[in-house]
């Protein structure tokens, strides 16, 4: 039954990709979403049926065949529900039902042949991502983990007469592919030592082992495959391609920084639990990468003027915050915070593809402004989200972000703490900033349409927003902490999917209601920042811009990282392979000896002409007599 | 029983010959010609499938064996017979010659009836090549596939065909005159060891060579096979053969010729001279190290479809030769199946940039953009085998891929960590050349009405496509039937490699004679 939950979406893939074109947006739209709620029906019996297992018998196998065999390595296809996994299928096939049923008014606009292509595409998105969260094995975890660059590619590529949208898409496959490479050697790496790729066998095998107290093979394989996470869930170094992702339309946005792709680096690091518990040293980079992309990604969001660009860099930064958990051992915690954000980032993409479509295109914050009256629902589910996201008392984001600093804090890492801290004090600003510039005040010059009447959202992207926004405010509540009363429900059933779990002691409620206390102040402080900033004193983030020009522009410009790739990394390997290897040593030094042997042998040939009619037959006949000297030599000396 | 290993390559051969009767001066028949050309090849891949289906895949033995006295006094025979590995390759000789004649169909329109006999006689010595199990036979072979190669190059070619053609010709002759030096000599040695000549294949496998001269013929052979393989840095006349070759002839050259050098150092190089092979195995992966990335560098800097395609495979063989030099189970079968997957998914991308050429008659990448808005289905094809080339788990370039890495890994970890880069590259160059041709706005006008892909090219495309997936979803198909002749070269192998052979040109001859026993 669980191969019914990706070959759903699969089937939907195969039928637009092949009569799309041929049938009505009605059908192609309809069987693509149709498909997804399917999936999300199967995943939703499954678990239902995984839950009534007893607590340690939680798993359910399903090998489907033998996929590749040579002499000792033989792999099957298997897929495999867990705790985990099953948390993941609810939130792919949710959410992704969800972003479907958006599409389907999104995208009206779309050619007939189009539409079907962007729902194809999306299809296999779900597909490949829920093969990657149910695979047994690395292996099959990898055609997941491909398949959803692939489909990141055609998708943010989608208006691909679009010069900077095809690049986008080539930028997110091509980054994508740096950490695939660390990701397959740290698999290779762990198969030569323990002779498996099945995470079952390789957690049992790793187990018994004490945690390495140097940098050895265990901590070298996970560094490895923390690099293919750093790709996939865009964290430092390898982040750069998600900003540029929102060239593709909107929907697809919701899709990858929510429900798929980017929560892939998260979810194998929960995946791979016990392997990173044995290497402290690995665990504590994650962290520090987490808490350092957290805060840098924070930082540039704050300048940002694209709505979906800010998006973007929020979900860089709330990526680093689930990492920072990761490193820190709360595997739970750092789960937790991939569900909620699911909901409230998937809903703010959707509310600003909501703007977008009612301003015709436009993205640009500067340009909006006083679409508060005129855009209700969108208004005030967006208001909802940026609550929920800037970690506001008892909406989901505050749960799971708590629990986060909270164990960050409680391992004694304060500095890590306060890097978290801070970069919450960021989210909210410029959560806000974006709520206030885009939806408050009056509409300001320059914006397109101004002065027309503007629609909200159509009634089929209202009904996802409104289901977004309640979930972004209860999701959360699977999770309530001990320390409010609540019994963490979801941090049990995830709990034997890591092997092990630091449970947080009854003792320490205490700390941990203060530490509630103080990030919800933060929260409230980051929003109240906002208001005051662009509610009542516009200036002043103008002059502060001017003031601090060049913090101003290093921010604008995203630290220059780009730039920087650009002229230490793609410049020197084209001219490198241009002018060295193919222009210099190719053609001026392999090429130029053959020519150099080719006049030599076509000037005896030239002789040998006179007595022979073609050159090959010459060339046939100075073989012949070459071996036959040769020959000679051998057998009669 | 009939003699079907025979056959496979007779059929070709024999309806070149019948081709050779029908007069066709004016070309009035060139519509009868083509269409019996593609009849006699399909019954060629027909008499290869059923090899296969009467293939024993659970034995490591040479299977279908014929054997006829040819020149007794020398000890050569008519001797052949295939294992698991020489029969995937013959099949996919026989599958990929009808799709190469189909992609002539249009653009071949001078002496087709000479084209086409010159197809099948080199389908014949293709297939020939894989099943000889006499080294003299082998070498006829060998020799007789480049006579049309050459032609295929030097008639149907672009502008600069001539050049091409006679590059081609002294790249692979100077390697073939170091073979048969080498395979005369292993027949020397033969007769100096029983007293008879052989070419016997087997025969060979059983002869005690002392080490230092295990030396000098393995040079002798991997040379040849590195030039045709083309290994770094033999490879420059594959570029331009490649860019200059009609598309038929492009298609066969990479599909099938270039695994000609690997199948050579498989079949021959490796296991006749093992104390030799294991010496130099970490020489030859470092170069095939040194290829796969240099070929990916400078495929990316490529302005030229053809050229770009053409260095993408120096960069996809030197994977097979790193899978070779291994010499473990994993990295050999990976090495195989690179062999097979790399013949469908650049054998098709030759085929495609072909009808592009066809119908632009330029390959330069900067003349073509938004090909996708105009022309979908090729689009959708091309991304197919694009992402078959680069390795996509699910279709068949990443099952060969990932055995070899594996294999070398556990040989040593150093090659991968290089020659996985090569996995990054290929990303690079093959999407920068697809956003260049078929996305953004179509800015060349004649490009605007480019017709799609026509029937006849679809009967073309839709097998290599199907392919590409049956092999990425459904590799033990393939696998299986190639493992115990795997196992038996491994074996063969590793039984040599345990004795400490790093240091064997310096071993005693007694050590010596107690290894080679132990080999067999």
């Amino acid at each position: 039954m669980l191969a019914l939950i990706p070959l759903f979406p699969l089937l939907g893939f195969l039928f637009n990709a092949s009569f799309g074109r041929r049938v009505p947006k009605t059908v192609s739209g309809g069987v693509a979403s149709l498909v997804m709620l399917a999936s999300f029906a199967v995943a939703a019996m499954s678990v239902w049926q995984l839950a009534g297992l007893p607590v340690e018998e939680r798993v359910i196998d399903q090998t489907l065949y033998t996929w590749i065999a040579s002499g000792d390595f033989v792999l099957d296809l298997t897929l495999r529900l867990d705790p985990l996994s099953a948390v993941m299928i609810l939130v792919i096939t949710g959410i992704g039902s969800l972003i479907h049923i958006y599409s389907t008014a999104y995208m009206h606009d779309e050619p007939d042949s189009e539409y079907a292509r962007y729902f194809s595409y999306l299809n296999l998105f779900a597909a490949f991502m829920l093969v990657l969260v149910l695979g047994a094995s690395f292996l099959v975890l990898f055609v997941g983990w491909e398949g959803v660059g692939l489909c990141s590619y055609l998708l943010i590529g989608f208006w691909f007469k679009k010069k900077s949208a095809s690049d986008a898409g080539k930028k997110a496959f091509v980054v994508n592919r740096i950490g695939d490479y660390a990701f397959i050697l740290g698999t290779l790496l762990l198969f030569t030592h323990f002779g498996t790729l099945d995470f079952r066998q390789l957690a049992d095998a790793v187990a018994p082992l004490p945690p390495e107290a140097t940098f050895g093979t265990l901590s070298i394989a996970t560094l490895l495959l923390f690099i293919g996470a750093t790709g996939k869930s865009a964290q430092i170094p390898l982040y750069v391609w998600l900003p540029d992702a929102m060239e593709g339309p909107t929907p697809v946005s919701a899709l990858i920084h929510a429900a798929t792709m980017v929560t892939a680096g998260v979810y194998m690091i929960g995946r791979t639990a016990v392997v990173f518990t044995h290497a402290p040293d690995t665990m504590l980079i994650v962290a520090i990468i987490g808490a350092l992309t957290a805060l840098m990604a924070g930082t540039i969001g704050l300048v940002q003027n694209d709505i979906k660009r800010v998006l973007a860099y929020s979900t860089v930064s709330q990526l680093g915050f689930m990492f920072l958990a990761m490193g820190m051992g709360a595997f739970g915690a750092g789960i937790f915070h991939l569900y909620t954000h699911a909901f409230f980032k998937a809903l703010l993409f959707l509310g600003s593809g909501a703007v977008i479509h009612a301003l015709h295109g436009e993205q640009d914050i500067r340009n909006m402004g006083g679409l508060k009256k005129q855009l209700p629902v969108t208004y005030w589910t967006f208001l909802i989200g940026s609550l929920a996201i800037a970690g506001v008392p008892f909406l989901s984001g505050f749960f799971s972000k708590d629990e986060i600093l909270f164990e960050t804090f409680a391992h004694g890492h304060w500095i890590l703490w306060g890097i978290g801290a801070l970069t919450s004090l960021l989210t909210a600003t410029y959560m806000f900033r974006l709520v206030f510039l885009t939806f408050h005040g009056e509409r300001r010059e320059g914006a397109i349409a101004s002065g027309s009447h503007l629609h909200d959202a159509p009634p089929a992207m209202a009904f996802v927003l409104i289901v977004l926004a309640i979930g972004s405010v209860l999701a959360g509540y699977v999770g309530v902490p001990h320390a409010l009363g609540g019994s963490n429900l979801l941090g049990a059933w995830l709990e034997p999917a890591f092997g092990i779990m630091p449970a947080a002691g009854e003792e320490e409620a205490g700390l941990e209601l203060m530490l509630m206390a103080v990030s919800s102040t933060i929260a409230l402080v980051g929003i109240g920042l906002a208001a005051f900033i662009w509610l009542k004193r516009r200036e002043i983030a103008d002059s502060m811009a001017r003031s601090f020009s060049g913090l101003y522009n290093l921010l604008l410009n995203k630290y220059y990282v780009d730039e920087i790739y650009d002229a230490a990394i793609v410049r020197p390997t084209v001219v490198l392979s241009t002018d060295v290897l193919w222009r210099g040593f190719d053609v001026r030094v392999v090429d130029a000896a053959v020519n150099g042997a080719g006049t030599i042998v076509g000037a005896s040939a030239s002789m040998l002409r006179r007595l022979q009619t073609g050159s090959v037959r010459a060339y046939a006949s100075s073989l012949f007599v070459g071996v036959v000297l040769i020959l000679g030599y051998y057998l009669w000396r | 029983m009939m003699p079907l290993l025979t056959l496979s390559w007779l059929v070709p051969l024999a309806g070149g010959l019948l081709l050779m009767l029908i007069g066709n001066g004016d070309g009035r028949r060139n519509g009868l010609i083509r269409w019996l050309t593609l009849a006699i090849s399909l019954v060629a891949f027909v008499v290869t499938l059923a090899l296969w289906a009467g293939f024993d895949s659970a034995s490591a033995e040479f299977q279908f064996v014929e054997r006829q006295p040819w020149i007794p006094a020398f000890g050569i025979d008519y001797y052949v017979g295939i294992d698991g590995i020489s029969l995937l390759l013959v099949v996919l000789t026989s599958f990929l010659t009808p799709i190469a004649l189909l992609s002539s169909w249009g653009s071949i329109d001078k002496k087709v009836k000479e084209f086409s006999i010159f197809m099948l006689a080199l389908e014949a010595a293709m297939i020939g090549v894989f099943i000889s199990l006499d080294l003299f036979l082998f070498y006829v072979f060998w020799d007789a596939m480049l006579i049309p190669m050459y032609f295929l190059i030097g008639i149907w070619g672009y502008d600069q065909r001539i050049y091409a053609a006679i590059k081609f010709m002294l790249y692979t002759m100077a390697g073939s005159v170091l073979m048969l030096v080498a395979i005369l000599g292993l027949a020397y040695l033969h007769s100096a060891a029983t007293g008879s000549y052989s070419f016997d294949l087997l025969k060979l496998y059983a002869l005690d060579i002392a080490p230092q001269t295990q030396m000098w013929f393995f040079l002798a052979f991997a040379i040849a096979f590195a030039i045709k393989v083309p290994l770094f840095p033999f490879h420059t006349w594959l570029p331009d053969a490649h860019v200059q070759a009609p598309t038929a002839g492009s298609v066969i050259l990479a599909g099938v010729l270039l695994k000609m050098g690997t199948y050579g150092l498989v079949r021959f190089a490796f296991p006749l001279f093992p104390i030799a092979a294991a010496y130099f195995a970490p020489w030859l992966a470092l170069l095939a190290v040194i290829g796969i990335l240099y070929g990916a560098l400078v495929a990316m800097v490529q302005p030229d479809m053809k050229k770009l395609v053409a260095y993408s495979s120096v960069s996809h063989l030197g994977f097979v030769v790193l899978g070779i030099c291994a010499m473990n189970v994993q990295g050999l079968q990976g090495a195989v199946y690179q062999m097979l997957a790399h013949g469908v998914s650049t054998g098709g991308l030759f085929l495609m940039v072909g009808m592009l050429s066809d119908r632009r008659h330029t390959r330069l990448i900067s003349e073509f953009g938004g090909l996708k808005a105009v022309m979908p289905r090729l689009t959708a094809a091309f991304m197919i085998i694009t992402l078959a080339s680069i390795g996509l788990p699910g279709l068949n370039g990443f099952v060969g891929e990932f055995l070899i890495l594996l294999g070398a890994f556990r040989w040593d970890p150093r090659y991968v960590v290089a020659a996985g880069l090569g996995v990054i590259l290929s990303a690079v160059y093959m999407l920068w050349m697809f956003q260049r041709v078929f996305y953004g706005p179509v800015t060349n006008d004649e490009n605007a009405s480019l017709p799609d892909l026509q029937p006849r090219e679809w009967a073309a495309v839709l097998p290599l496509c199907a392919m590409a997936i049956v092999m990425g979803v459904f590799p033990t198909l393939f696998l299986k039937p190639m493992e115990p002749a795997v196992q038996k070269l491994v074996q063969r192998a590793q039984s040599v490699q345990t004795l400490q052979v790093k240091a064997a040109p310096k071993l005693p001859a007694k050590v010596h004679i107690k290894l080679v026993k132990a080999v067999d």
